[in-house]
């Protein structure tokens, strides 16, 4: 057993995995026991948002999977707002923790393993706030939908094959703000949402499976599902990967317009810079469960900070834009269940300085709304590093 | 020299139903592509998804059983016209990299075996050469000689289209279908494969026909680009001509659509309404008339042919 262990790192033998799933379902135990709880006091998840404007407010949030190889800090220490109607986009590799953000705000966390361990998340109801990560499982269901809702990755496969259009829309209607309506009525307002988004034959369309639409149609038809019942935050988890050029810029123009008529927030989740320019208001940068940089779409457009953001838009060709060879951040992402202790990135950072070595480093303010976590931004080395760079010349900045 | 010549190639498939499974209309998948590659150059072919430039690589390979018309040369031979043995050798030539680097690596071979298979299976190399052949393939696409023996599930996803890279190169073939190698990973990955095969093609003077729906790396690899819509080729031309003057109202669409990673670069974007037509019962006359703005009477009865509007730019439109 130990032979294996030295031989290959980071396999583990059934003892050790024995050990760690028994520990895991100790915490994993208690923290949904506590969610579980029926007819919990209100008092008990109402809370205050710092600032009214905001939709929601991320403090702090810690969700972790607890895996039988370990634990996975996922998110990691993330804190962020979203403004009424603005739209934040979050940008980042896969597996940083974009999409596990999202699902903690919406609790569609894939239980026991994924908890939210601590931090808060804040959500705008209006005349009160509540607390996510307290809110119990009873109460979170008036809530998606209604407040909050969600538009899937992938429109292939997020809708059900075995039901007609109509029906899957209709559901959600009926479960989230169906109290008292008719079937008629129901149908009326899923009629009512295809045609907003922009579907011309919403009475057939109503009536059709999910495999005789286009990609297209089906995206189009699963931002009305997530809009039937008006939401005030819209998650899109990136919408328009799985589509082409054309149709992307339709459902772009779609949800943007969408927004400023039901004036919701949106949290634009992605990988493509491209649709972030053109439809954030804030952005915010995160690599393996933290943030590394956020600020407003100028900020970190024409003055990303974070060699990572810096690496990561000068590594994506850009129509107009000749280059050589493109640049390529080297190496790769940290074991995500053996996270160093000092900057994640350090070890693929190009500029990196002595002082990296130390612990992680903290957010550091370059204006009111331009946050960075690097050491070249603390004023402590600014001399050292001289001017915190703005992007190399040419590149990234543009 | 051109290493391919591809004249008004066709291919259809057929839909079969009703009764005794019968053929009851034909999806034309692609329907007249003409274009030539030079040696050692990068041919990018664009379009939406469906649009059959997937087809249009594979039917070049002669992956796709028989071909409904059209002529592919390959070096000045007719691929269509190889005889088995023939066929087997040319093979070598002319390789495809798959879309999906998760699915088209067989997980139950070790990556040495993946690499190696066809290097084997043509003999060649001898055999006593083999193992120093395979590590400097595998160094070449920045792969460790210690992952010969690894299953692809051990690896991620740039890691598994190096590994396909790598497949295609042990054959040391000139000509390379690269089937949107780079769309399932990402940005930054997306920068080292490309990179890799930039390099690749420097040192090899290999071909390759680049099929993308992502308009900015076809961009950035391109020599030539061809835009193809519902299974026609309606743009063809240097890369510089197509992306500084698209003249097909296609091409603009498509070029005003991408997105700008730039806050204020405003939208000044084409948005074209609808949705590609099916390929099974294409519009009469030209294929775009349904959702272009400048569609006249003529655009809908007649089909419009290849102009060469500059030099080496061809287009397919009634406006010019």
């Amino acid at each position: 057993m130990a032979k294996n262990t030295k031989k290959n790192e980071g396999y583990l033998s059934s003892r050790e995995i024995r050990e760690i799933s028994r520990k895991n379902r100790k915490i994993t135990g208690e923290l949904e026991k506590k969610w579980k709880r029926k007819h919990v006091p209100e008092s008990e998840y109402l809370t205050q948002m710092k600032n009214p404007e905001n939709a929601v407010e991320f403090e702090d949030l810690h969700t972790w999977f607890f895996t039988d190889a370990g634990t996975v800090k996922s998110v990691d220490g993330v804190t962020f707002d979203v403004p009424i109607g603005k739209t934040i986009g979050v940008v980042g590799e896969s597996g940083c923790g974009k999409s596990v953000t999202s699902l903690s705000l919406m609790q569609l966390l894939q239980r026991p393993q994924g908890q939210i361990v601590s931090g808060h998340i804040r959500l705008n109801l209006g005349d009160k706030a509540i607390e996510i990560s307290n809110t119990p499982r009873e109460q979170m269901q008036k809530i998606r939908g209604n407040v909050v809702s969600m538009i899937f990755q992938e429109p292939m496969t997020s809708l059900n094959p075995v039901f007609r259009i109509g029906d899957q829309v209709d559901e959600v209607i009926a479960l989230h703000n169906g109290e008292g309506k008719t079937k008629e009525q129901i149908k009326e307002e899923t009629i009512k949402a295809l045609e907003m988004v922009g579907i011309a034959n919403s009475q057939g369309v109503y009536r059709m499976f999910p495999h005789e639409l286009s990609g297209g149609m089906r995206q189009r038809v699963m931002i009305a599902m997530a809009l039937a019942c008006h939401p005030k935050v819209i998650i899109a988890d990136e919408p328009t990967t799985a589509l082409d050029v054309t149709i992307q810029a339709q459902i772009l123009d779609l949800l943007r317009d969408l927004k400023d008529r039901i004036n919701s927030s949106i949290m634009l989740i992605t990988h493509d810079l491209g649709v972030i320019a053109e439809m954030a208001d804030y952005v915010v940068v995160m690599y393996a469960g933290k943030i590394v940089e956020k600020g407003t779409a100028e900020d970190i457009f024409y003055h990303p900070t974070h060699p990572y953001t810096i690496g990561l838009m000068a590594s994506k060709p850009v129509v107009g834009r000749q280059t050589d060879e493109l640049y390529s951040i080297p190496g790769k992402v940290p074991n995500p269940v053996n996270m160093p202790d000092y900057c994640y990135f350090r070890d693929r950072c190009e500029k990196r300085l002595p002082c990296c070595d130390g612990e992680y480093p903290c957010e550091f303010s370059l204006s009111d709304t331009h946050k960075v976590s690097c050491y070249r931004c603390d004023p402590k080395y600014m001399n050292e590093a001289g001017k915190p760079d703005q992007a190399p010349d040419g590149e990234g900045g543009r | 020299m051109d290493i391919l010549q591809v004249t008004d190639l066709k291919k259809y498939f057929p839909i079969k139903g009703g009764f005794m499974n019968r053929v009851v209309g034909q999806v034309k998948a692609v329907d007249g592509v003409t274009f030539r590659l030079k040696k050692g150059t990068t041919m990018g072919l664009v379009g939406e998804s469906g649009c059959g430039k997937t087809t249009t690589g594979r039917t070049i390979l002669r992956l796709n059983g028989g071909k409904t018309g059209g002529e592919v040369l390959f070096n000045g031979k007719e691929v269509y016209d190889l005889s088995d043995k023939e066929l087997r050798e040319a093979r070598t030539k002319m390789q495809i990299i798959f879309q999906d680097p998760f699915s088209s690596l067989s997980p139950r071979l070790p990556v040495g075996e993946i690499i190696g298979e066809a290097v084997k299976e043509h003999h060649l190399v001898p055999k006593a050469e083999y193992d120093d052949y395979l590590d400097r393939v595998m160094d070449e696409c920045g792969l460790q000689p210690f992952h010969k023996t690894r299953y692809p599930h051990e690896f991620s996803g740039g890691q598994r289209q190096r590994i396909c890279i790598a497949r295609a190169l042990a054959l040391n073939p000139e000509f390379v279908v690269c089937d949107e190698p780079v769309s399932a990973l990402d940005v930054s990955i997306q920068a080292q494969i490309i990179n890799l095969l930039k390099k690749l093609q420097q040192q090899r003077g290999l071909s390759y026909l680049f099929i993308s729906h992502d308009l900015s790396v076809v961009e950035h690899i391109s020599d030539t680009v061809g835009v193809m819509y519902l299974g026609s080729l309606v743009e063809y031309g240097e890369k510089k001509d197509i992306f500084d003057n698209p003249l097909h109202p296609y091409t603009k669409a498509l070029f005003s659509a991408i997105p700008i990673p730039d806050p204020k670069a405003g939208m000044k974007r084409i948005v074209l309404e609808g949705s590609i037509p099916s390929p099974a019962n294409p519009p009469s006359g030209c294929k775009f008339h349904t959702r272009c703005k400048y569609c006249t009477e003529k655009c809908k009865t007649e089909t419009p042919v290849q102009k060469e509007v500059e030099k080496g730019h061809f287009v397919v439109c009634h406006q010019f």
